[in-house]
Formats: structure tokens, sequence, C-alpha cells
């Protein structure tokens, strides 16, 4: 086949539909399942549902609703503070753990990698059930630790320390992830430039600096916004948490807790739609933010 | 990253290259020193924490139901139930759990399966292929995954609904196959770990798209998805929110639905707790996971020598 | 088009129960609240329309049924051999919170909703008001009024229909656990008074132990108000007016901040797995709650048994005998319905009768026929794990004396989702709970506004 001599528009042009071959049929089933609900949430967002006169279109006034509500402000800002800190905090350990086990320093480091990764495989039902047993103040690890200092220091499960025992949970359950997705990327360092760095006498801090750093430069960007969208998702965790203390937390503890509350409690479909909406643009906005920054620094190196 | 350097690096790698990194492995050949015990007292840190609640876990799958209400949690206590509770769990209302577990095998094979197939075509696509839209399919995809998924339970579900395909298999399986994440990872390791060039050679040579993809590109691209079908494994395998409002009948849950069901057996008038079942269950339905990790592990070695490296 | 007369047309034998529905809900609703099923007139109807059901039952069909009642199977079992054409496929739905949320997405998205399903007393109106369920009068349901109590019948009942046949009732008692109380030399209290000299005491001899342990549950406080005569939801078609400041509202929540303020109350909560153990080692010493309780104790509390005695309910003067309903629920037909004569059938013979009635009594239910609150069986009958005490006869009593007129919200299970957002404050914060009360009133005054109805306050 004389491809070579073929024009080179000609071979750009049949490369263009058998790419979208490819991605196709990602996309049916995509659109199928998250672009047609949220088409139907936007069209949902415009209306009102109520016990005593059915559905009315309302124009924009649920999003007038929404901002003016304290309960979605009170849920947003929990969300917003919970990101600035449980994200970092749980990356860095991913990074430390997948550092080390990747560093050839370490002893039993396949033992490690999974131990790390264990608490992922676990469903977030059984993860906050065996939690909150630790949290809780006859059996739990609390107790003890009360006991041992003395006085009733350590109480996760009240209103002051709450939001520090769901990061605590949610730091358990997703550092094994995070930490996978950094080894992965560690992997795929080809083995000349530490060669390369070994012969230059390229001690393990500044390997770790110059080789190992930058190539998970994109590793660390696709997963921060991965742990932004679950921060402004999150939603199991205080949710199978709340059976235990219902008056710590609210039915409006997260935004997404909301939305659930509002729905099937209160059937405020169409509220709970804007909500949603509103939320979506807030993440997709924050992602993209973090994603330019992200990609704008890799290209400037 | 600095660009010139890895690049022509990475072009001798191809699908020859089978230089081990097990070398680096074994102490003092290596360049980076002995094993730090540091380091080893760090991880042991991590493990302790990665590690103390699962011990609750099992600890506490072997105690009958009355001990387990009052004895301390983190040891044992009481006759050694852990045969009788396993026995218990697999035989309890008919043997439910092991129709539990048949399902969620089900929707895994089906829906991570899927996933994992859709996304590495996708990811492909357009990691090598340059089309008009490229660029608004991942912003589109990012964007949709963004909105938060409780509320778009709902209209989910009543689009389910109009089709008749609530309380049936699908109403999981489908939205299972989307995974905007593996999507990503996939790109972005295709971008590296499949170089054009190759792919160029296998047209000059006359293969077809698919056929290139197929025996070379999947071939290059193992490490990448082995990652993601690991965690489209396990989102599938604990996925609980969507099939807890697509789903009625007990007989299609999955197990995270059934373990909760139980759980809620404690509550209201006809209680009747049954902590004991679901602390087993709950251990039984991580055992199939750790054992999927650890045949996949070895994938995450030196990129293509699978099979032929151990740790 | 809104959507409840989507609904309305979309359902399946509506005709009869469409016209019952005189609660104005939409502009087209077709009339107002005098029925033409359930007058006097139309006795040969419902005469003929109980025939109807037995002709049902006769020829045969498939019936499926929501609940989480323990017994559902055995009873459903029972059933099919009495009558072999029919089959029911029993699906366990885990709980009321649960239960709900199904029954609701399923009426909401038109298909996939049970024939009969089981719905707490306290949820019954908001699936009656946006006509939900099927109106049992045509059948001739009218006629096993007898078979229940006041306070049952009129759960199931309202002036347009008979939505539900009842299945268990909660009259309330007060549960103690007798070793604690010899313990600390406590007497059993008669009075609130009592109950709360009895708390103190206690406290002061061992502060670990829990007197009264209330973390905050809209059942229970709720019930209280209700024992205490507070009214303080009241509807009348579209107009609701909610007042959780009135005189009997009052009178609980100042006799109850009592303990709540002073810290006297346990916070552990309610069904969890330190609960149960609470109750099992003498950690909580009484509870007030409804009376099916004996089956959870049996069931769920092994190490209690013998140390726990039931106990009428305490008063606010001495002398009186007022109590109230604490849970329960009951069956209804889902107006969705394919079969509705064949659903409405099985839906009679579950709860009213006797060869399925004694299925539920052996698994531990609480009965709601009069029938079977009377009979010397049941009245005389000794529980071992209640030390002999003849249980029956005092929670049997507090039946007899439930207190009249109480309504729930139309949408009380929104209502309740939102109480430990409110008054749960209150308990979390040892303050007053008038002013959870007070908050949980507005919260559901701008709720109820929001969905079209007309609120008042007093």
């Amino acid at each position: 086949m004389s491809t070579a001599a073929a024009p080179p528009t000609l071979r750009r042009q049949r490369r263009s539909f058998v790419g979208l071959w490819f991605v196709s049929p990602f996309l049916v089933v995509f659109a199928f399942v998250l672009i047609t609900p949220v088409a139907y949430s936007i069209y949902l967002s415009v209306f009102r549902d109520r016990l005593v006169g059915g559905r009315s279109f309302v124009g924009l006034d649920n999003y007038a609703q929404l901002f003016a509500d304290p309960k979605f402000w009170d849920g947003l800002g929990r969300v917003a503070l919970f990101l600035a800190v449980q994200v970092p905090i749980m990356l860095a350990l991913a990074l430390v753990a997948a550092l080390a086990i990747d560093s050839g320093r370490l002893r039993g480091s396949s033992f490690f990698r999974i131990a790390v990764f264990l608490p992922y495989a676990v469903p977030g039902v059984v993860a906050v059930l065996m939690w909150g047993f630790m949290y809780g103040d006859q059996f739990g690890l609390a107790a003890n630790l009360n006991d041992l200092i003395g006085s009733e220091v350590v109480q996760p499960l009240t209103p002051q320390w709450i939001l520090i025992a769901v990061g605590n949970i949610v730091t358990w359950e997703f550092v094994g992830y995070n930490m996978l997705i950094f080894y992965s990327a560690l992997r795929a360092i080809p083995v000349d430039l530490y060669e390369a760095a070994a012969i230059d006498g390229a001690g393990s801090w500044r390997v770790v600096l110059s080789i190992k750093l930058p190539a998970l430069r994109q590793a660390i960007v696709i997963a921060t916004i991965f742990s932004i969208i679950g921060s402004f998702q999150l939603f199991n965790e205080p949710n199978i948490l709340r059976t235990l203390i219902p008056s710590v937390i609210s039915t409006y503890f997260t935004p997404n807790m909301y939305a659930y509350n509002l729905s099937f409690a209160g059937q405020q479909y169409a509220y709970a739609a804007t909500l949603a909406i509103v939320m979506g643009v807030v993440t997709a906005v924050i992602a993209y933010v973090v994603q330019l920054r992200g990609s704008r620094e890799a290209d400037l190196r | 990253m600095s660009a010139p350097t890895l690049r022509t690096a990475r072009a001798t790698r191809g699908p020859r290259t089978t230089r081990p990194r097990a070398g680096r492995r074994h102490g003092s050949t290596g360049a980076f020193g002995r094993p730090s015990t540091r380091l080893t007292l760090v991880m042991v840190l991590f493990a302790v924490y990665a590690l103390l609640p699962l011990a609750w876990l099992l600890i506490n799958a072997s105690k009958t139901q009355p001990e387990l209400l009052h004895s301390f949690g983190l040891w044992f206590s009481g006759p050694f139930a852990l045969v009788d509770n396993i026995h218990a769990v697999l035989t309890y209302d008919g043997g439910i759990y092991l129709r539990w577990l048949a399902n969620t095998l089900l929707y895994v094979v089906l829906g991570a399966g899927g996933a994992t197939a859709l996304a590495t075509l996708a990811g492909y696509g357009l990691a090598k292929y340059d089309f008009p839209g490229k660029r608004a399919v991942f912003a589109t995809v990012l964007g949709a995954i963004a909105i938060p998924g409780t509320a778009l339970a709902v209209p989910t579900f009543l689009m389910f609904s109009q089709l008749h395909l609530t309380n049936t298999v699908w109403a999981v399986i489908v939205p299972s196959m989307v995974s905007p994440f593996g999507l990503y990872l996939i790109w972005v390791y295709a971008l590296d770990a499949v170089p054009t060039e190759v792919l160029e050679a296998a047209r000059i040579d006359g293969a077809g798209e698919l056929r290139t993809f197929l025996t070379i590109g999947v071939r290059m691209l193992a490490p990448g998805i082995v990652t993601v079908l690991l965690f489209a494994v396990v989102a599938t395998w604990n996925n609980y929110f969507l099939p807890l409002i697509m789903l009625n009948d007990p007989q299609l849950y999955p197990l995270t639905i059934g373990l909760q069901h139980w759980n809620l057996q404690a509550t209201g008038v006809s209680s009747d707790p049954i902590y004991n079942l679901v602390i087993t269950g709950s251990l039984l339905a991580i055992v199939p996971i750790v054992a999927l990790f650890l045949a996949l592990q070895r994938y995450w070695q030196s990129g293509l020598a699978a099979g032929s490296v151990k740790a | 088009m809104s959507n409840s007369a989507r609904r309305r047309i979309r359902g399946v034998a509506v005709l009869t129960a469409g016209a019952l529905l005189g609660l104005g809900l939409t502009a087209c609703s077709s009339g107002t609240s005098s029925t033409d099923s359930s007058s006097g007139s139309a006795s040969d109807d419902t005469a003929a329309g109980a025939a109807a059901l037995d002709a049902a039952l006769e020829k045969g069909g498939e019936l499926t049924y929501w609940t989480w009642t323990p017994s559902a199977e055995d009873q459903v079992a029972a059933f099919e051999k009495a009558y072999p054409n029919v089959h029911v496929t029993v699906v366990n739905t885990g709980g009321a919170n649960d239960n709900n949320t199904k029954l609701q997405n399923a009426i909401k998205a038109g298909s996939g909703a049970p024939d009969v399903v089981q719905i707490e007393y306290q949820s019954l109106p908001q699936f009656v008001l946006p006509g939900d369920l099927l109106d049992l009068t045509p059948y001739g349901f009218a006629d096993l009024e007898s078979k229940y109590t006041a306070a049952g019948w009129g759960a199931v009942t309202t002036a347009d229909g008979i939505w539900a046949l009842p299945q268990d009732s909660g009259p309330m008692a007060l549960f103690y656990n007798k070793t604690v109380f010899d313990e600390y030399g406590l007497t059993v209290p008669a009075t609130w008074d009592e109950y709360i000299a009895d708390a103190k005491k206690l406290h002061a001899a061992d502060p670990s132990k829990i007197f009264a342990n209330d973390p905050g549950d809209a059942g229970f406080t709720t019930s209280m108000i209700w024992q205490a005569g507070g009214r303080p939801f009241v509807s009348d078609g579209d107009t609701v007016t909610i007042n959780l400041q009135d005189e009997g509202t009052k009178k609980f929540a100042d006799m109850w901040n009592q303990l709540n303020e002073a810290g006297l109350l346990g916070d552990i909560p309610g069904w969890s797995d330190q609960w149960f153990t609470a109750l099992g080692d003498g950690t909580i010493a009484t509870v007030v709650i409804g009376g099916w309780m004996p089956g959870v104790f049996e069931s769920g509390v092994p190490d209690g048994k013998g140390q726990w005695r039931v106990a009428p309910m305490p008063q606010y003067s001495a002398g009186e005998d007022v109590t109230a309903n604490n849970g329960g629920s009951s069956e209804a037909v889902v107006k969705q319905t394919k079969n509705p004569e064949l659903a409405a059938a099985f839906l009679r013979w579950l709860n009213s009768d006797q060869a399925s009635i004694d299925v539920f009594l052996a698994s531990g239910g609480f009965p709601a026929t009069t029938a079977d609150l009377e009979s010397a069986d049941f009245l005389g009958y000794e529980s071992d794990y209640f030390g002999g005490q003849k249980i029956n006869e005092v929670i049997v009593d507090s039946a007899k004396h439930v207190g009249e007129g109480w309504e729930y919200l139309p949408w009380q299970s929104y209502a309740n989702s939102i109480f430990n957002d409110t008054v749960g404050k209150s308990y979390l914060n040892r303050s007053d709970l008038n002013e959870g009360l007070k908050s949980w009133q507005e919260q559901n005054v701008s709720y109820g506004e929001a969905q079209g109805f007309t609120v008042k306050t007093s």
C-alpha cells in the first residue's frame, strides 16, 4: 500500500474519523448516563414541585432562593474548608508513601504497598462502621486515649471535631488510591535516567527532586483535581456517620447531603437539581483553574 | 518536565526493552544505598494507620453477636466464632449472601470490564489521534463529573424508569461503565508509553487502526490498563448509592447494599440485630479485592516485562 | 398539566378513588369532600365490592408486597396455603426510611410500585394527600372498623376514605431495669416528677449510669407531646396549623428540660450496637417507648433477660391516665396497582384474618386488633424475659388510654428528617427545648408554604 505517497492532508482527515471511532463507545454511554441527566437537571431547575399545586415554571427563582439559602452556604463553606485542609494532607501522605515504596531503600516494599492500598478496597459503609466504632466513647480508641491522658480531650464525634473526624476517615480511605496513582507514574520513569543520575553521582534526595517530582507533576495535578471534585461531592462518610450523631451532622452538612435530603426526604427535586447545577459549576471552575495552573507550570519548565 | 532527555529516553524503550528495575532493588548494587531504617519506621506507622481498622474487622469477625456487644473492640473475646460466623453469613436467609456475591461479580465483570475497555479505547483515541472537538471531549467529561452524583441520581432514576430499566441489572452496570478517571489515565499514559513511531511503522506495514490498537497499543498500555481495571473493579465492587435507589429487589443487590440491609435489621420495631454477620460479611467482601490486587501487582513492575520480575 | 393530575390519569382503577380526593389539589380536581361510595346508600356497592374481593382470591394472580415486618414471609406462606391461586412476592425493604424513599420514587416514576406496602402511621398522610393510595371503602372495609382500636382506626382513615389497615400498635409504657432500680433504691415512678427525682438520685449515686436516654428522636418527642395533650399539627385540606408551642407541647418541653438542661439525658444513639449493649449491661435504666419493645428486648438484648419490667407510663399529675402511641405501622394498597381487587383482598386477609394475625403475634408483634388485645391468653401471658410479669396487661391498659385527636403533618417524614437539625441542637447543647421546637416549627412552616399549603401558627 502506498500510504507514503498519499498527501498529508488526506492522511490527517482519515485519522480524524478514526480517532472519533475510538472515542465514540465511551461517548455514547457517557452521553446516556451523564449528559442526559445533567440536561434533565437543568430543565428541572427552572420548575418547582409542590404537594399542593403540582409543577410550575418559576424561571430563575430557584437559583435566587439557593443563593439566599443559609443552609447552602453553610455546607459550601464546610466543604471548601475541608478541601483546603484535607486534600493537601492526603496528597502529601500519598506522595511520601509512593516515594518511599519506590525508593528501593525500603525493606518489604511490596508489603507496604498493599497495606497502604488496602483501605481503598474497603466499601465506604464498612469503613465508616469501623471508624465509627473507634471514635465511640464507650469501647472506642477515643475512650482509651482519654483514659490515658486522663481527661476528655479526644472527642471525635462532637461539633468541634467532627470535620477532622470525617477528614480522617476520608484520608484513610483514599491515601492508598492516590499513592497508587503516584506510584504508577513513578514506575513509568525510564531506568536510563536513574543510571545517568548515578553516573553523575547524584544522591537519593537529588534524584527525588530532579527526576521523580517533575515526572509526577502530571499525576499530582490530576490527583488534585479528582480530590477536589471528591471533596466538593463529600457525601458517603458524613451521611453514614449521621445515623450515630444526627444532631451533630445536619441534613445540610455538605451540599451533596443537602441535595440528597431535599430530593428524598423533602421531595423538592427541582430545588435539588438547582443545587446540583450550581455545585457542578463551582467544582468545574475550580478544577479547571487547578488544571490550568498545573499545566502552565509544566509548560514553563 | 525536562523534555528532551525524557523523550529520547522514552523513544528507546519500545516493546523490546526488557530492562528490569530489579537491579535497583537488591541492596547495594543500586545507586541508592542500603535500606533506610528511618524510612522503614515511617512506613510502619503508615501501615499501622492503614491496617488498624482492618485488624478491628478481623478480630470482631471472630466474635459472636452477644460477645460483640460488650467486649473490648481491639482484642479477641469469648469463643472463637470466625468459622461459625462465616458459615452463618453464607447460609443466612437462604444463602442470600452468595446471591449478592454473584450479583456483585456480574456487575464488576460487565461494569468494570466495560469501563476499562471503553476508557482504553477512548484514551488511546484521544492520545494518538487528532480530530475535531477533541478538546471539547475532555472538557465535557470533566465538566459532567463535576456535578454531584447524588443530585443526578433522581433524574437518572426517572430516565431509567421511563425505559423500564430500573430494578434490573442494567441499572447498575450501565452507569458503572463510565470511568472518566480511567479515560484520563489511559490518555496520559498513552501519550508517553505508545510512541507514534511504532504506530506509524505498523501502518506502513498495512495494519488497520483497530488491529494496531489491539496488537501493539494494548500491550504497551498494559500497566495503565491494569491500573484502570483495578480502580474500576474497586469502584464497582464498592458501588453503593446508585444501586440503592435503582434496585428494589433484594435478589439483585450487590454486597454493599446487602450488608447495609443487614445492618438496618437492627433498627425499629422488628429489630433483629445481626452485627456479627455484617462484620464477617464485610470481611469476606474485602478478600476478593485483596486477591485481585495481589494478582495484578506484578503489572506495576518494570513497564513491559510483565511477569518476569519479582519485587 | 400538573403532576398530580397526570398521576391520576396514568393510574389504574382510579375512578372511584379519584372522586374521593376532595382535597382540591389541582385546578382540575373533580369534586368536593363528600364521596359517593362511602355514603349510606352505597352499602349495596360495598357488599358487592367485598364479594368482588372473594372472587379475585378465587381467580388468583400475582402480587408484590413491600414490608420490613419479620413475620411477613410466614404470613404470606399461610396466605398462599389458604388461597393457592394467588402468589405473593415479599420484598424486604429494610426499614421505614428506605421503604418510604423507594415507594416515593416508584410513585414519582409512575411504575415499579408494589401492590401492597407497609407504611408507618406517621407517614400515611404524605401518601394519602397526593392520592397515592387506593381507597378501600368500595370494598366493604368499613365493616372492619370494630376490629380495631379507635386510635388505630383513626390513624388509617380520613373523612374521605379508608386508606390502610392497622398492623400493630405502640401504646407507650415505661420499661425499667429492676436490677438497677433495686440496687440504687429507686421507686417505680408514677409521675414525671417522680421520674425526674429518680434520675437525679441515680446520677448522684453513679454518674456513669443513664436513667433516661434521649439523644433527640422525633418519634419519641412527638409521642411525648401527644401524651402531654399537645396537638401541634392540625390539617384541614390545604390549610395546616403548626404550633409547637401550644400548651401541651410546652408542658412536655418544660418537664423534659429539667432533665435535658441538667445534663441528665443519655445520648447513646438509638438502635445502635452501643444502645443494645447499654440496655443489656445496666447502663440504661429506663426506656419509655411503644408496646412492641418486648420483641426487641428478646431478640436484641439477650443479656437483659430477667432484669427488665414494664410499668405504666408516668403521668403529669397523680391520678391521670393518658398515654400515647409510639410507632406502629399499617399496610395499604398502592393506587398504581394493576389488580386492585386482589391487592385489597390480600390486605384484608393480612391484617384482619385471625390466621394471619396469629402468625404476626407469634413473632412478637403487638396487635392492633381489639379481639387480640382483650383475649385472655394475651392478657395472661407471662413473659420469661420480663421475670414472669404479665406485660400485656400493662400495655393493653395503655392502649385504652391513648389520647385522642392527634394528627401528624402531611409531610411528617420530612419534618422528622429535619428534627435533629433544629430540636437536636437543644439536646446537643443541653439548652431549652422550647427554642429548638420553635426552630423546628419555623422550618416546617417555610416548607409547608413552599409546598403550596396555607400554614397558620395558631
